[in-house]
């Protein structure tokens, strides 16, 4: 029953969403819908949103780290809009944007993981700056500081979605529930279930026949993936890219978006962009402090709350029932606040790799 | 053949600075298993430390210089462990992984809200004399400045008696021990606590130094903590993980490989030569240069 109930509320939410933005005047109702710009701010927030459900398989799921993902998206918004520029219809630009990230991934993460998964978060982050000089230097290509200008958003169905801006919206928030599902569908198949397995006890699971390095290999894989994807509807959504916007801090912000909202929920990636893009929005006074207090929200976070703000919801509200052995369980390392009935085998073993 | 030996000198002056960031984060490393993400912004933040000393109390700037020094012990040492380390160790590696880079965003964006976005002229210790046999700088012949003899002095002295202080001192020692393994030092009678303390403490001076040796080379900016953080971890990593000395190599060898590149290869991908090295000894030797293989690595 109550995942019926949730199931019903997802879904009005995703109605109230898709709807929520639109004009409804010219059938008599008094509502004008969202004017351009905070139309524009929800597209960011959902293209953000892509980029940081990558961020949350690799690290909420596969349990590592990530220091690229804005580069990621680098690589999928130039990929992208140098490929439409050029005549290739978008859908493929689109594939071909996450593609080349997954290959990137392989190619990155492989070296990495081979030694220790830290690993994997310093050669993203020396990756990140790599990205960051090729974007600026390569003027012939990207147009370097001089920015690449006039993306143009895709025709789909002989429909341009240039204007107004609900079309764009409506189709990102398309593509936004496509890789949602998909990846809830991932997480939920065997495939993914074998991460909670190497999350809670990577030794355990190795001994179980489970490829460790295959497995987290692929995570990174797809999730860098995830970031070509909104790399790629996020140069239409602007119309231009520049290099400043795919520089280390922001790869670092993405990492904390993630956390903030709650690494290992399936939707901790919504509500972390959302206090990232949306919540500044409002709080327009503080606009210039405000990456400054995000970063104290995320580091008071994890002192008291280190699941998230989705983790600490949850607790709030399933104070009541049993705690259950439900797959999106607390995902950080070492025993943590949500699973006071840990068995006390696998405390140790975590304790002892340390 | 001059353009050589001045490009390796110039990169052992930088590379001894790079040394002394990797050794402070290798320390972190050692004894409280804390990566801190935001080593960078700890080599960044005392330079503007001295900066707001002699602008807005008027110290001179050996005095403000000093100052520095203490009150990155007190911020980057005490403060660092106390608030951020300790409560966080709990809640096991990622959380504080993920809280040292906000924390790092955190100083980088107070730099640049509360001090300037601007980069900022810094005063040198040491003269601006050329030791060379060329007449004046940029001169044909030999340029060796005095500032890049007294960075690589400095630098080194205070690498060699860091190194002296851990191998020779009852304490330096007792450090190791914690580093090596907390329960039998415990058993052995250290006050793991404190040596555990005194790294912190450690670190912060040592970046204090980093800041003020490498400032008035390349200006004090509230960003320049990404690359410095970076050539950090990776000489870190370069040199072997869980060594002093070979976080020692590693910052030399990449301030080395740095200068010539810039020079011989490419100005603009000079910051991409700690990601070549990087991915280089990964490849080809994991565990360092002159680190020990780790017996498990999960």
């Amino acid at each position: 029953m109550n995942r019926k109930l949730s199931f019903s509320l997802g879904a009005l939410a995703i109605f109230i969403m898709l709807l929520g933005p639109m004009d409804f005047t010219p059938f008599g109702l008094p509502w004008s819908g969202l004017k351009t710009y905070p139309t524009y701010a929800l597209t960011l927030w959902l293209v953000t949103a892509i980029a940081a459900m990558g961020v949350n398989l690799i690290v909420g799921y596969a349990g590592l780290e990530t220091l690229a993902q804005a580069a990621f998206l680098g690589i999928g918004a130039y990929t992208s809009a140098l490929m439409h520029r050029n005549g290739v219809p978008f859908a493929v630009c689109f594939l071909t944007a996450g593609a080349v990230c997954f290959l990137v991934g392989i190619v990155l993460g492989f070296p990495a993981l081979r030694v220790q998964k830290h690993y994997l978060a310093f050669v993203t982050l020396a990756f990140s700056v790599f990205v960051w000089l090729v974007i600026r230097n390569e003027e012939w290509l990207t147009g370097g500081t001089e920015s690449l200008k006039n993306v143009r958003r895709p025709v789909i169905f002989g429909i341009s979605l240039q204007r107004p801006e609900i079309y764009y919206y409506w189709f990102v928030a398309g593509v936004t529930l496509l890789l949602a599902f998909l990846m809830w569908w991932l997480i939920r198949s065997p495939w993914g279930r074998a991460f909670t397995a190497l999350r809670e006890n990577p030794i355990r699971a190795e001994s179980l026949g489970i490829d460790v390095r295959g497995y987290t290999l692929t995570a990174f894989a797809i999730g860098s993936a995830y970031g070509g994807f909104a790399g790629s509807l996020l140069g239409p959504l602007i119309g231009i890219l520049d290099p400043n916007s795919f520089v280390l801090s922001k790869s670092l912000e993405y990492m904390l978006i993630v956390v903030a909202g709650g690494s290992g929920y399936f939707l901790g990636p919504f509500v972390g962009a959302a206090v990232a893009v949306l919540l500044p929005e409002w709080l327009r006074f503080a606009q210039d402090y405000y990456l400054i207090i995000f970063a104290l929200l995320v580091i008071l976070l994890m002192a008291f709350f280190p699941t998230g703000i989705v983790g600490l919801f949850e607790r709030l509200t399933t104070r009541a029932r049993r705690p259950h052995a439900d797959d999106k369980g607390p995902t950080l390392g070492g025993p943590s606040l949500g699973t006071p009935s840990t068995p006390a085998g696998s405390t140790t073993v975590a304790g002892a790799k340390t | 053949m001059t353009d050589f030996v001045q490009l390796v000198i110039a990169g052992l002056a930088t590379g001894a600075i790079y040394a002394l960031a990797a050794v402070g984060f290798t320390l972190l490393w050692q004894t409280s298993q804390t990566i801190n993400f935001a080593q960078g912004e700890f080599v960044m933040l005392p330079a503007f430390f001295a900066l707001a000393g002699m602008k807005f109390l008027g110290l001179p700037f050996p005095v403000a210089a000093l100052a520095a020094i203490l009150l990155s012990m007190l911020t980057l040492g005490v403060l660092f462990k106390t608030v951020i380390v300790d409560p966080l160790h709990k809640q096991g590696t990622l959380p504080l992984v993920i809280s040292t880079i906000g924390l790092a965003i955190l100083l980088r964006e107070g730099v640049k809200e509360f001090y300037s976005a601007e980069a900022q002229r810094f005063p040198s210790f040491f003269p601006d004399i050329n030791l060379g046999t060329a007449a004046n700088r940029g001169g044909s012949g030999f340029n060796v400045s005095a500032d890049q003899i007294g960075v690589l002095i400095v630098a080194t002295a205070t690498i060699l008696l860091l190194a002296w202080f851990l191998s020779s001192t009852k304490t330096g020692r007792q450090m190791q021990a914690t580093a090596q393994n907390p329960t039998v030092a415990r058993i052995l009678g250290v006050n793991v606590e404190r040596m555990v303390m005194y790294t912190f403490l450690i670190n912060g001076a040592l970046a204090a130094m980093a800041s003020l040796l490498i400032s008035p080379i390349y200006l004090a900016k509230f960003s320049s903590g990404e690359t410095l953080g970076l050539v950090a971890f990776v000489a870190a990593i370069v040199g072997g993980f869980n060594q002093v000395r070979g976080a020692i190599a590693g910052g030399f060898l990449i301030g080395i490989a740095d200068n010539l590149v810039a020079a011989y290869v490419s100005s603009t991908y000079r910051q991409a030569v700690p990601l070549a090295f990087l991915v280089l000894i990964i490849l080809v030797r994991p565990q360092g240069l002159l680190g020990r293989a780790e017996e498990r690595a999960v």
